[in-house]
């Protein structure tokens, strides 16, 4: 079965998607996320969407859900690397991802993870 | 033909990402702006779901239009569902039946220039989306 790889870097957890993901691969991501995060007890979550080329409202939702589920297990998340054009189309489409925190790269994320965990 | 209608079934989830696909390589062939490919992808992604999910399956059927000058894709997605019997409660923001956010049809009708919906309970619905060039 298809899977999005998520890799461990000290504390934190990096998953890059490169995939036009099918809903199904969305759901199983966010389980594997969720699962990985409670064995490692990693403390930080990158997701990186640099190569993503849209964003629909269930991807959308999927990113808010990875980023509740990974707090409530002790991680913050940041979505990184939006495209520009994936921001104005979620404007428009009227998605806010509400408590998803983003950053433009993976440095400024992995940053923005440092400060708020005071590492 | 570039004008030949163009027809692609919506049975199952790899259906959508090759209807998203078959959108993309249009937008660019008819030399869209990188954010203009990406609302039309993302609208054709929103209403493929729902004739999948909603509808039980169905068809997108895919034309370029022309008018005034301008070109145009004109996306028709039909299924055989069970139809929507409030069309103007489906169409508000944050309404939703299903696993989405509810904002699959309000949200794709900002991102078009022309959207219509027909349904009929137990019969089916059509929906038809068109954006157009240069704007």
């Amino acid at each position: 079965m298809e899977r999005i790889p998520i890799l461990k870097m000290g504390e934190f957890l990096l998953v890059t998607i490169q995939v036009d993901m099918h809903d199904q691969l969305a759901m199983t991501l966010q389980d594997d996320i969720t699962s990985r995060i409670s064995t490692t007890e990693a403390r930080g979550l990158l997701l990186d969407i640099s190569s993503v080329e849209i964003v629909d409202s269930f991807i959308g939702r999927m990113l808010v859900n990875i980023s509740m589920m990974a707090r409530i297990l002790g991680a913050e998340t940041v979505v990184v690397g939006m495209r520009p054009a994936v921001a104005i189309t979620l404007v428009e489409l009227g998605l806010s991802l509400p408590g998803v925190r983003t950053a433009l790269d993976v440095d400024k994320g992995m940053a923005a993870l440092r400060a708020s965990l005071s590492l | 033909m570039a004008n030949e209608p163009k027809t692609l079934p919506l049975r199952g989830e790899s259906d959508i990402v090759q209807a998203r696909r078959e959108i993309r390589d249009l937008t660019i062939k008819l030399g869209w702006s990188l954010i203009e490919q990406t609302k039309f992808v993302t609208g054709t992604s929103e209403i493929a779901r729902n004739t999948l999910i909603h509808g039980k399956g169905g068809d997108m059927t895919v034309q370029e239009v022309f008018k005034d000058g301008r070109r145009g894709i004109r996306l028709i997605f039909t299924d055989q569902g069970p139809g929507i019997p409030d069309i103007a409660l489906a169409l508000r923001d944050g309404y939703t039946t299903g696993k989405g956010m509810g904002l699959g049809l309000s949200g794709t009708k900002r991102l078009v220039h022309e959207f219509d919906i027909k349904s009929e309970v137990g019969k089916g619905t059509a929906v038809t989306i068109v954006k157009w060039s240069g704007r």
